[in-house]
């Protein structure tokens, strides 16, 4: 197909001429400031109408009047039952079934035959000896309870995102009416999932499992939908001529033909339930979350640490087994197999579970490690991490890094933000908008942060954004170079790729650990949280936009005897660009999502107004900074990819 | 005529586009498939009529995009047909509910798709048993004629392979093994073998044939082959457009073509090797006749010696039964065989 290349000057697909002339304006508005009447500079108060108590008044009357409360107090008593179901077999909760706690060896055990199963012996050692770590460290009731959340939170999500998800597929309108939807939840920060959870279900598990569920539910829905649509047309015709009804059509053709991206979504929907819980710490859930969250307060950083590793493996655990689940194909079996066989892992691992379940009977510290008898290390660690960071180089070194980015970066470019006119702000960003989009993305991407200083919230968002952006040019900074670097050789990018794979799965309350650790309480530790966070995408996406350039072309650029940065600047980069450019947007939204975790530390921004919003549980001013939040992601992200898919259309490729 | 044709087509339409229902009620006669299209419709099948009765083996044959598919899903109603009727058996399907569709599926139909369309997640035995299992047969009885039709197409002991371990023309021999579980009377098979190497599809040209003989059911087979539809083919359906210009047996479509397009695909063919005596007999009229005659199942080529040799000018051709059908002029054979004189 050719593409019409429109008769105006472009710059990689960008329009300029009416784009130029706003940021003209821009510029203009920016240096006449003193000159310029005040509407024009913030949007004056007696302007900002009271959103947040128009929304409190809705969210009443739906609780109040339409009955959502009764609603929701029933769905509570029954996430209470599972919850406590869970909670009993994992931790010993003293409720129905009254069977638990598990003894941790029979279930490490039984997690080692699954992992066995599911891809073989490597895999049964993650597996297994995750979780004796776990319980070698003393962390196996905080674990459990986390886990006992994620248990019930995951099922939930999977099944009401394949139920949305086979919805939208069939009915095109409501695909339409959700995705929108959809894209807000993803980018909603996740104050914003806590605070109605809390209001709406009972504090304690059953808020935090409907907030987890909650954010774990978009990528099952997309995946969902994905898959179906994606089924081949002669399997569905084979099916058609079989004779299906529209139930069975579903139900044996097209869901076990959408396999790979169902389970592809099951893997997000467990690994955001696990990023999600962990936070749920800000609403009191005790678990891991809750542990890290009050040792990080106190500055105990050696044991941070030891529950950050913690984390981090069973983040690695869920994320491999839930993986090797989508590759595995089944196997056949050869006729006469008697059904033992067919089943050895599920009896293996019942055999093993029960084996160690009455050992433990026996010797009473296979079930249960008691306080006092574990082998944690966190007090030595903190001690060595004393002598480590008290070491007068690093010292040195960080407080010079920490006093020259706070004096001569962070802070000029944050109070620059905070100077400039809203109304400059806007002619840029429809700018940038209409050079990408045209019209309809300039309004857009303008319109969003109009809202935004619509809401009298545009000094915090300022801030929230500069945090935001300073953390990712520095990711950008040092993140593309080291993966231009990387996709240069062969033998670097597989094990770099590997390795931002599996950071990518940590939950992101993990960075903070190293960031508090080297900068202490302040701006530049939330900055290079967000920097380490953020670079993990761009790298990622980097690389793999360079490797997937074909080889043909660099083998023509060969040909022509182009030098090695010609063939990088020439014919590597212009290709992998929409691709890089998904990365960036990637380490947007991530950032976007730290920067309001980083609220604890004490920052001034959105983040820092929205946990204040906890603590009153005021729900309308909650839902306003939310979504302030979200239509600043979504204005980069519209940007962005809108970018990246016209690149694509142009290259002819993807 | 005794019985309803198997599947009987009556002016079919089948078109892609905006209100395609609207369009061709408002479309006049006479307007081609570049008309149609540049009023932003493509015709996938246009006004079709064509009969194929009980048993015979139909072959549907055209350049890519020439609707071939179309039409053979319009047959099945895969999709629903744009204007005209649909019989199966007497009984238009073009107007039938949603069940009674699915229970015509379920007893008379049988289809093969090109890429085989084989459900990745169950094993041969159970995707051939796919269709009893629709129909809610019970565990057993549908194994056992699983079990049946998979030992014909000769996948014995490859019943409990998944499609992914199977080499193509194992999967389409799974393919072709589910559609003939139900026993269909009908069998729609659309391009079966081109994706396979040419050794494994005359393999399976073979298996085929050995599987019509016995089972005896009315087929439409869409094939981009001309040799394979020789091979096959009862009668020849060549469509160009959405049209069929032309459906005749093998040896009149390359006798007498009926248009430019039917004879440049032709073209290619040896045509000794496809026409037979019979097509070119011509009645006796009281003619009297001397000597041998030649079997009206030979083609030319397999003549060509006596041909050459022969000192007679007319050639008696005799059937099966040794009854005398018509005359065949030497000439017009030898004109064949070697081309027309310059
Ligand atoms: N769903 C559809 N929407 C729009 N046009 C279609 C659709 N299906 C088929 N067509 C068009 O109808 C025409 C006939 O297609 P069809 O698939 O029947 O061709 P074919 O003869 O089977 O070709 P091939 O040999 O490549 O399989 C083509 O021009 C095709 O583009
Ligand atoms: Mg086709």
């Amino acid at each position: 197909m050719s593409v019409a290349i429109a008769p105006r000057r472009t710059v990689f697909g960008l329009t300029l001429g009416f784009p130029l002339a706003l940021v003209l304006l821009a510029v203009l508005v920016a240096l006449l400031k003193p000159l310029l009447p005040e509407t024009l500079i913030r949007v004056p108060l007696n302007a900002v109408m009271p959103y947040d108590r128009w929304l409190q008044g809705l969210f009443d009357f739906i609780t109040h009047d339409l009955g959502f409360g009764t609603l929701t107090r029933y769905i509570s008593a029954g996430l209470e039952v599972l919850l406590d179901a869970t909670g009993n077999l994992l931790f010993g909760k003293n409720r129905w079934p009254h069977i638990g706690p598990l003894p941790w060896t029979s279930v490490a055990a039984a997690m080692a035959v699954l992992g066995y199963a599911l891809g073989g012996k490597k895999l049964a050692a993650l597996a297994g000896l995750t979780f004796v770590w776990v319980a070698l460290v003393g962390q196996w009731d905080l674990a459990m309870q986390t886990m006992s959340v994620i248990a019930v939170a995951a099922p939930l999500a999977i099944m009401a995102g394949l139920g949305l998800g086979i919805l939208s597929w069939k009915s095109r309108s409501f695909e339409k009416a959700l995705a929108p939807i959809l894209a807000i939840l993803q980018t909603l920060p996740f104050f914003t999932y806590l605070l109605p959870a809390v209001i709406f279900f009972k504090v304690g598990p059953t808020a935090g499992c409907v907030a987890t569920a909650l954010y774990a539910l978009p990528p099952m829905v997309l995946m969902t939908t994905l898959g179906l649509k994606k089924v081949s047309p002669e399997v569905i015709e084979a099916g058609q001529m079989s004779g299906s009804t529209r139930w069975q059509m579903l139900r044996h053709v097209y869901l076990p033909s959408a396999r790979t991206e169902i389970l592809v979504g099951v893997n997000q929907a467990i690994m955001l339930s696990l990023a999600m819980v962990v936070l749920t710490a800000f609403i009191g859930m005790p678990g891991l979350g809750a542990k890290l969250l009050s040792l990080m307060n106190s500055l105990k950083l050696g044991r941070s640490f030891e529950i950050g590793v913690t984390i981090v493996l069973i983040a690695i655990t869920l994320d491999r087994l839930s993986k090797a689940w989508v590759v595995k194909q089944p196997q056949h079996f050869e006729r006469g197999t008697p059904w033992w066989r067919r089943n050895i892992y599920l009896l293996l691992a019942l055999g093993v579970f029960a084996l160690f379940w009455a050992i433990a009977l026996v010797y009473p510290l296979a079930g249960v490690i008691p306080r006092g008898k574990d082998l944690s290390i966190g007090t030595q660690i903190d001690g060595v991490f004393d002598i480590v960071l008290n070491n007068p180089v690093l010292v040195a070194v960080t407080g010079w890094l920490r006093w020259f980015l706070i004096t001569w970066v962070l802070i000029p470019f944050r109070d620059g933000l905070l100077w400039l006119p809203t109304t400059a702000v806007l002619c840029a960003i429809a700018a940038v908008g209409y050079a990408v989009g045209g019209r309809r993305s300039a309004l857009l991407a303008a319109g969003f942060f109009a809202i935004v200083a619509a809401t009298g919230w545009w000094d915090r968002a300022m801030i929230t954004l500069y945090a935001v952006l300073s953390a990712v040019v520095i990711a950008a900074c040092v993140g593309l170079p080291l993966g231009i670097l990387a996709a240069q050789r062969k033998r670097w990018a597989e094990p770099i790729l590997i390795a931002c794979d599996t950071a990518q799965t940590f939950p992101s309350f993990i960075y903070l650990i190293p960031a508090i650790m080297f900068f202490g309480v302040n701006d530049v530790a939330v900055v290079f949280a967000i920097f380490i966070f953020a670079t993990v995408p761009l790298m990622r996406y980097t690389i793999e936009g360079i490797r997937a350039v074909p080889e043909e072309l660099i083998e023509a650029a060969d040909m022509s005897g182009a030098t090695r940065s010609q063939k990088l600047w020439k014919v590597q980069l212009p290709i992998a660009l929409p691709t890089m450019a998904v990365g960036f947007n990637q380490a947007i939204m991530f950032a976007f999502f730290m920067v309001i975790i980083a609220a604890f530390i004490g920052t001034q921004d959105l983040g820092q107004e929205l946990q204040k919003t906890l603590a009153g549980a005021e729900l309308g001013k909650n839902f306003v900074l939310g979504i302030c939040v979200a239509l600043m992601a979504l204005a980069f992200d519209h940007v962005l990819m809108k970018w990246s898919a016209n690149r694509r259309k142009i290259l002819g490729v993807g | 005529m005794s019985e309803a044709p198997a599947i009987s087509c009556r002016n079919v339409w089948k078109l892609f586009g905006q209100s395609p229902a609207a369009y061709l009620a408002g479309l006049e006669k006479g307007r081609d498939f570049d008309d149609i299209r540049r009023d932003g419709y493509i015709a996938g099948v246009r006004d079709v009529s064509v009969d194929v009765a009980k048993g015979e083996l139909l072959v549907v044959m055209g350049l890519s995009g020439s609707g071939k598919s179309t039409l053979v899903r319009c047959m099945s109603r895969l999709i629903d047909v744009t204007g005209g009727e649909v019989q199966i058996e007497g009984r238009d399907i073009t107007r039938i509910n949603e069940a009674e569709l699915i229970d015509l599926r379920r007893r008379k139909m049988g289809m093969v798709f090109q890429s085989f369309g084989l459900l990745p997640n169950r094993t041969v035995l159970d995707n051939v048993a796919f269709p009893l299992e629709m129909r809610g047969q019970d565990r057993h009885t549908r194994r056992d004629r699983a079990m049946e039709v998979i030992k014909l197409v000769g996948l014995e002991g490859r019943e409990d392979y998944y499609p992914r371990e199977l080499s193509g023309g194992q999967q389409q021999r799974v393919g072709i093994a589910r559609s003939l579980a139900i026993e269909p009377d009908i069998w729609f098979l659309d391009e079966p073998f081109s994706a396979l190497d040419p050794l494994i599809r005359r393999e399976m040209q073979d298996e085929f044939l050995r599987l019509r003989e016995m089972l005896g059911k009315t087929i439409v087979f869409i094939t981009h082959d001309f040799d394979e539809a020789l091979r096959l083919a009862d009668r020849i359906a060549i469509m160009k457009d959405g049209a069929i210009e032309q459906c005749d047996t093998p040896d009149k479509i390359v006798l007498h073509p009926a248009t430019p397009y039917v004879t440049k695909f032709t073209e290619v063919v040896e045509k000794s090797r496809v026409v037979h005596a019979r097509a070119l007999a011509r009645p006796l009229n009281g003619t009297v006749f001397e000597g041998a005659t030649v079997a009206a199942g030979s083609s030319v080529l397999q003549l060509a010696r006596q041909l050459v040799n022969e000192t007679r000018e007319q050639l008696p051709v005799a059937d099966k039964s040794g009854k005398v059908i018509g005359l065949m002029s030497r000439q017009e054979a030898l004109d064949i065989l070697l081309g027309a004189a310059p």
